[in-house]
């Protein structure tokens, strides 16, 4: 803080922090002040808001863990987000440690670039991207009835389709830091472990793995929070058997009409990952800071 | 006895830079042999090309006899210990020692036992639970030798080991990577620039330049009987007199320089009538010597210890440089006058330019 008033003087310095406190205060306080607010109320016509039955109480929350349907799909939410977050890593990690130890700068520059410009477009057309690929009549089943892998089209759309959809969609989010954290890597540490006869699987599970630990928890961390919090591929690529737990809370604000409940779900999910999120960098022994950079 | 290590016509093309060419030499099993040469010469890649993790374009290298052409560094009987080491800042120190033992499935009580001997052996008792960035940077040189030397190589692989250390530790790690190569008998390639190291440690010196390989010998032979000018410059201080050879006579020349015609030791492929140059050592420039006598005006009289350069200017302005030991400063020139420095013919060496 004294830095800031340090590098831009007395009168800068004000305004700046002035204008971070109010951001703080009218983007993330007071949003999450509201939610919690609405979660612990119930749902009351207009005319009642503010009379005897207005009170706090936990029976939204409550009417989570009593629907089992929801409940289920709160649960496969998270456990889906943890398989997405999972499957993106094993995709990126090859590409990260080949872009970060063996790769000429031109090719980094080139994969990069590649991998980035897809991110220029926005999310929801991205997704529709792979609607298209993945749709029954479309090129995917084309192409694998052409080469005779399948002998009839698949319906990809449901969980295969929201799991591809996410994996593609966060890809850059596990890259990135992946690839930041081998990048830092001296190449002699490895060549030093190969010299000494280690097979490849130790080479990364002793000497590379535990140099990145702190890339490889962020890039997990960042995948798992934005797959339990993603729409719009589970809207788009999803099946009715395959429903998000952002799902349910849309419908409770948009078509059930009952914004308390959703704020409620809402909340559930937000605590959920918070803790999710911190049990995982406890296990990998980082600390909030280093994911920060 | 150790495996000894040969290369044949080795050389190494990155793309359009030819970065080794032509270098054949053999270290002889359980010899302290070092490479000598500037940054850039070439030195790092040929060890690369020994250890395994460059396949050379051309040529062959053998070690103990066998072609190690296509092996990797896991396949062969080295080890290298890199120029910044390369410790496993993760690892303890025990881990990093046996971390080769661990790749080759060893159970972990054994694993302990031998590094803990390990740690004997570099004077490091109780230091195996430390991680190597709590060791000062002597005691993690000496942990990297550890390393490297707990799976049993045949041949250790040195990319100027000392470079990050201090004069002091330096000179003391000199002295005990010498004692350790003795007492282990393995073969030693130790790549360096500085050539004091070199002279100090080696039983015998390759010399290269711009990856052409200048000279291997003995120290003392390639201080004494330099085979070409880079040689004669890059091993130890010297003169250097261009002129042209006038005569050979057995194994003396005369050459006529700038300075009037001079005589020492006729080098290698010398011609009557080519040009060349002589060299001749500080310390071999005695002040009053009849032979070879030329007057030089003294500029500078650097003390060094237990001897003095002196920095002379001959009257064209071609430098001169001579040593005089701490015992004879009294009658040395002082800065002003002006002396005559002469050398036994004996004591220079003549070299045909190129
Ligand atoms: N992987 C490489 N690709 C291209 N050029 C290289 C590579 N490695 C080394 N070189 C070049 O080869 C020459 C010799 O390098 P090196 O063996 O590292 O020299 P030294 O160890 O004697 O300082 C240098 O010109 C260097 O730029
Ligand atoms: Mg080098």
């Amino acid at each position: 803080m004294g830095d800031v008033f340090k590098r831009f003087g007395g009168g800068l310095g004000t305004v700046f922090t002035a204008l971070v406190l109010v951001w703080l205060a009218g983007m993330v306080l007071a949003p999450n002040i509201t939610m919690i607010d609405y979660a612990l109320r119930p749902n009351l016509p207009p005319s009642a808001i503010g009379g005897d039955q207005d009170v706090y109480s936990l029976s939204n929350i409550l009417y989570l863990a009593g629907e089992d349907v929801h409940r289920a799909i709160f649960f496969k939410t998270i456990w889906a987000s943890a398989l997405v977050a999972f499957i993106t890593f094993v995709v990126c990690y090859p590409i990260a440690y080949w872009l970060a130890q063996n790769a000429t700068p031109n090719q980094t520059a080139l994969v990069l670039l590649a991998l980035t410009i897809p991110f220029w477009i926005n999310e929801v057309l991205r997704t529709l991207a792979w609607y298209i690929l993945l749709a029954f009549r479309g090129p995917l089943n084309e192409a694998l009835l052409a080469i005779g892998i399948i002998d009839a089209p698949v319906r990809w759309f449901g969980d295969t389709g929201v799991l591809a959809g996410m994996v593609y969609a966060y890809i850059l989010f596990m890259l990135f830091p992946i690839y930041n954290a081998i990048e830092s890597l001296e190449k002699s540490q490895v060549e030093a472990a190969k010299d000494l006869g280690a097979s490849t699987w130790r080479i990364h599970a002793r000497v590379v793995i535990p140099h990145a630990k702190a890339g490889i928890a962020t890039g997990c961390v960042f995948t798992f929070m934005l797959a339990a919090g993603s729409y719009v591929a589970p809207a788009l690529l999803g099946a009715p058997g395959s429903r998000w737990f952002t799902q349910i809370i849309y419908n409770w604000f948009f078509e059930g009409g009952n914004w308390n409940r959703g704020a409620a779900y809402a909340l559930v999910l937000l605590v959920l990952c918070l803790v999710v999120v911190l049990v995982t960098l406890k296990l990998a022994r980082v600390n909030l800071t280093d994911v920060a950079k | 006895m150790s495996h000894s290590v040969e290369l044949q016509d080795v050389g190494m093309t990155f793309g359009k830079t030819r970065a080794v060419g032509d270098v054949s030499f053999t270290v002889e099993g359980g010899e302290f042999f070092s490479i000598l040469g500037p940054s850039g010469c070439g030195k790092t890649t040929i060890l690369r090309m020994v250890a395994g993790f460059l396949q050379p374009t051309e040529g062959k290298i053998l070690i103990g006899g066998k072609d190690m052409a296509g092996l990797g560094p896991d396949q062969r009987p080295t080890a290298m210990i890199f120029q910044s080491l390369a410790l496993f800042p993760l690892m303890p120190v025990w881990e990093n020692i046996a971390f080769g033992l661990e790749a080759r499935g060893v159970a972990k009580a054994e694993r302990r036992r031998k590094a803990d001997e390990l740690l004997k052996l570099i004077a490091l008792e109780g230091y195996g639970d430390r991680m190597p960035g709590e060791l000062s940077g002597g005691q993690r040189q000496r942990v990297a030798i550890a390393r490297a030397l707990a799976v049993e190589p045949q041949v250790l692989l040195l990319d100027e080991p000392l470079s990050a250390l201090d004069l002091k530790l330096r000179q003391h790690m000199r002295a005990e990577l010498r004692a350790l190569q003795k007492r282990t008998g393995v073969t030693f390639i130790y790549i360096t620039h500085d050539q004091s190291e070199a002279l100090a440690m080696s039983d015998r010196v390759a010399v290269m330049s711009a990856g052409v390989l200048q000279q291997v010998g003995a120290p003392r032979d390639l201080y004494d009987n330099p085979a070409t000018p880079f040689v004669a410059k890059f091993v130890g201080e010297t003169n250097a007199y261009p002129g042209i050879v006038r005569a050979i006579d057995g194994k003396t020349a005369s050459i006529e320089t700038a300075h009037g015609t001079m005589r020492g030791r006729a080098g290698p492929a010398l011609a009557v009538g080519s040009k060349a140059s002589l060299y001749v050592r500080p310390e071999a420039l005695k002040a009053a010597s009849v032979d070879n006598a030329v007057a030089a005006t003294v500029d500078r009289f650097d003390f060094e210890g237990a001897f003095a350069l002196i920095h002379a200017r001959l009257p064209d302005g071609a430098p001169l440089v001579a040593s005089v030991g701490s015992l004879d400063f009294a009658d040395a020139p002082k800065p002003g006058e002006t002396a005559r420095f002469g050398f036994a013919p004996d004591h220079a060496v003549v070299l045909a330019d190129g």
